[in-house]
């Protein structure tokens, strides 16, 4: 895709083209309001659920005094782990100068804000005491990771932030320019974050340094949100959380979490938007292969994660690995290690069958496979302190989710896809003038 | 195109003077973020400036009818007795009983899983049935060893990882080492849970057995208790302070626990009151502490279950159930 210039007349065709693909998709509302009728509908019940869960106390999700962590911190994880890919896709292939990504980098930028974002608010839903969120603030102590995972995690969403909305400056003056017609409010953001973009080159000059400031900054910010997070359970002395690899286990599942995300975001895209000329199967292609990669590098640490205790079999992992080999877990455990992992990133190693439709069915196993493994990270362990668990109710010993538990689960990924909604309305979803420059078109008139 | 060309004639500007507006703005934005996380370590901040003392000194009757000195910075939120009366329990409840280091050793070869203390201790701190400050064990160690009863209070650790990772300093160890818990403070985050190995805390999931009803809340007591926090073993502080013996001690029938001071190095038995040297007694009786492996230094110390005086004996068995016990299932 190497960039040759294009003469003026032509670089006004191009851009107009590409201006007229991306903001195209915008403007159109088919299918818009039934979509935010569903969500809102998700939003009640949740409200509700959460309604009663304030009311009667975390007695109504399945947690009980072993399992203290259950459902919720597992979302949690979850939502940090996709959160990870705007990093990984926007700034590691950015830096590297990795051309093909152009078109998806929003994409995995919007993805990674909306669940950096709602990340804070899981957590939320996860306090037995909401209403004393400010102590963490008032009387907040530096060596607890929760305060780290506090700490990283706002600086995440801040530089995310900052990382979409300033490659938006030549979109946004564009988009002032195209969208006359939108309503006022919306006007006035294109206006704000336009900033007196005049396409000069000093200003690609501070625009691109800026991008690449971010993008730096961002990487050992994104590492450390996933790592942090890994450490709320490494930190313990609990056989099974008691881990070195943590960290790296859970930054490389994110990868694999995140990018599967990114493919079924791509897929929707190129349908419902019509960017089949932008999204193509080369695209689909080269992700698939990343997705091999993040997964083999997965399965990898995987294997050190469950086979080295295995191996040994000291009491008190003996316990838990048992019950997700062959007991209690196994189900849960086999289905995300080999229908949602090792088959896929099986599959995807054939070209033949890195193909958009494809492609999309395999995501939608990994994501869920994704989930899954949180919920395995998190609650088989507790299920197997070192001493026995009695003298309490039989609900102490299992886990059984709640339709609460469930309902608020739900919540905050509707959350995300309405905030993926709203930016997809809002902006582009792909850069035009990130298109328009590999296209070759004269820098100077993209404003 | 006709509006973009309508733009380019316009592009009249100082070229200079729109690089320097746009960095500007560029600046603002980037600012924003910044301020944003600023902002919330500021909050923080300010309210510790705000607690700094000021010097002056005002007289204050406390809640057990002593005269003291406190300063005034601390009165200043006093708004009503309630809250004072508050304030100086959360105040001497963090402080702690000055000079003493508190031990208990559990005496496993008298335990006959009476549950005497589990009463006591519930009916003291308003537990519910499932919730156990103190939990009696079936334990055994190993295949083909004897069974034995265990009662678990919290061990309260001198190295206590769960008062580590609290974000709010609402668990905390005090200066005689026993590890409180503030539950006006906790926001229920249960890191504490996953952080203590001995599975000594409960959780207050649903309301709690009896209702506040105005009730000052005694931190060395943990009662009222409050729905959402966190709630265990205080080696009854409360009673520490009238110089009593906490409440499961009392009121074991089988002279199961000694309690006292590890810097006197006195025990005393709670059935017999009987006192003797604490690292006598450990010393002579091959005393141990559980998982000490782990580095948590517990300061409850335990004797060996020999030459029991009665065979074990559960629901009617001699023998564990294998799924009962930490080498079998774990899972009673
Ligand atoms: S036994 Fe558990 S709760 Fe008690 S001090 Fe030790 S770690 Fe903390
Ligand atoms: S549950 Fe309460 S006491 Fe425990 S760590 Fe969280 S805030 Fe601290």
């Amino acid at each position: 895709m190497a960039s040759t210039k294009l003469s003026s007349e032509e670089s006004r065709k191009v851009l107009d083209k590409i201006e007229t693909d991306l903001i195209r998709p915008m403007r159109s509302h088919k299918g818009l309001e039934l979509w935010l009728l569903f969500l809102g509908l998700i939003f009640i019940v949740g409200g509700y659920a959460y309604f009663i869960q304030l009311r009667d106390g975390l007695g109504v999700t399945a947690m009980r005094d072993y399992s203290s962590w259950g459902s919720y911190i597992a979302n949690f994880v979850f939502f940090v782990a996709a959160s990870l890919i705007g990093m990984f896709i926007s700034s590691v292939f950015g830096l590297l100068k990795i051309k093909w990504v152009i078109p998806i980098s929003r994409i995995a930028e919007m993805i990674a804000l909306a669940f950096a974002m709602w990340a804070g608010l899981v957590i939320v839903i996860d306090m037995g005491r909401p209403d004393r969120l400010h102590h963490v603030f008032l009387y907040g102590r530096f060596q607890s990771p929760i305060v780290w995972d506090i700490t990283v995690v706002t600086s995440y969403v801040a530089i995310s932030m900052l990382l979409l909305l300033i490659p938006m400056i030549p979109d946004a003056s564009i988009l002032k320019r195209r969208m006359s017609d939108a309503p006022k409010w919306q006007q006035m953001i294109y206006n704000l974050l336009t900033l007196g973009w005049d396409a000069q080159p000093e200003q690609y000059a501070i625009l691109k340094r800026s991008m690449r400031v971010l993008m730096i900054l961002i990487i050992p910010i994104a590492l450390s949100i996933h790592t942090v997070t890994s450490w709320l359970f490494a930190m313990t002395l609990r056989a099974g959380w008691d881990s070195t690899i943590f960290g790296p286990y859970f930054v490389s599942g994110a990868f694999v979490a995140g990018v599967a995300a990114v493919i079924i975001a791509m897929y929707f895209f190129r349908y419902n938007y019509k960017l089949g000329d932008y999204i193509t199967d080369y695209h689909f292609n080269r992700i698939g292969q990343v997705l091999v990669l993040v997964s083999a590098v997965y399965i990898y640490f995987n294997l050190n994660e469950y086979f080295v205790p295995a191996y040994k079999m000291r009491t008190a992992e003996r316990l838990h690995l048992e019950e997700m080999f062959t007991g209690h877990w196994a189900y849960m455990f086999w289905f995300a290690q080999i229908f949602c992992l090792a088959i896929p990133t099986f599959l995807l190693i054939f070209k033949k069958l890195r193909k958009p439709k494809i492609m999309l069915w395999l995501a939608v196993f990994v994501l869920i496979g994704a989930w899954l493994k949180r919920i395995l990270i998190v609650i088989p362990v507790q299920q197997h302190p070192y001493l026995p668990i009695q003298n309490v109710p039989d609900s102490f010993k299992e886990y059984h989710f709640t339709g609460i538990e469930i309902a608020l689960n739900i919540l905050p990924i509707a959350g995300v896809l309405l905030i993926i909604t709203i930016l997809a309305k809002l902006f582009p979803v792909i850069s035009v003038w990130e298109v328009a420059h590999e296209k070759g078109v004269d820098e100077t008139i993209i404003k | 195109m006709n509006e973009n060309q309508e733009h380019n004639d316009q592009q009249n500007l100082n070229e200079d003077q729109a690089r320097r507006s746009f960095l500007k703005k560029l600046g603002i934005f980037a600012g924003i973020g910044a301020v944003a996380t600023a902002g919330a370590v500021y909050v923080g901040f300010d309210h510790e400036k705000k607690k700094n003392p000021t010097g002056k000194k005002v007289r204050v009757l406390t809640a057990d009818g002593k005269l003291m000195e406190v300063d005034e910075a601390e009165l200043e939120k006093n708004e009503n007795a309630a809250t004072e009366e508050l304030n100086e329990l959360q105040r001497r409840g963090r402080e702690g009983l000055p000079g003493k280091h508190w031990v208990m050793v559990i005496d496993l070869s008298k335990c006959r899983n009476a549950r005497m203390c589990m009463a006591a201790c519930q009916g003291a701190h308003e537990l519910r049935p499932e919730q156990h400050h103190i939990n009696v064990l079936r334990m055994q160690d190993a295949d083909h060893t004897e069974p034995y009863f265990m009662p678990k209070p919290c061990y309260h650790c001198d190295n206590p990882p769960c008062t580590k990772v609290c974000p709010v300093d609402a668990t905390f160890k005090r200066q005689d080492g026993i590890v409180l818990i503030d539950n006006e403070r906790c926001i229920g985050c249960r890191f504490c849970i996953a952080g203590c190995p001995y599975s000594a805390r409960v959780f207050n999931w649903i309301e709690p057995l009896k209702p506040a009803n105005d009730r000052v809340y005694d931190v060395e007591l943990n009662v009222p208790q409050k729905k959402g926090t966190i709630s265990k073993c205080l080696f009854s502080a409360d009673c520490l302070r009238k110089g009593e013996m906490p409440y499961c001690t009392r009121a074991c029938p089988n002279g199961v626990y000694w309690f006292g001071d590890r810097n006197e190095d006195t025990v005393t038995n709670g059935t017999t009151k009987e006192t003797v040297s604490f690292s006598e007694l450990i010393r002579k009786n091959g005393g141990y502490t559980v998982l000490e492996e782990l580095g948590t230094k517990p300061q409850v110390y335990y004797l060996p279950p020999k030459n029991r005086a009665f065979p074990f004996q559960y629901e009617g068995k001699t023998e564990l159930d294998p799924n009962d016990s930490r080498i079998g299932g774990g899972r009673g």
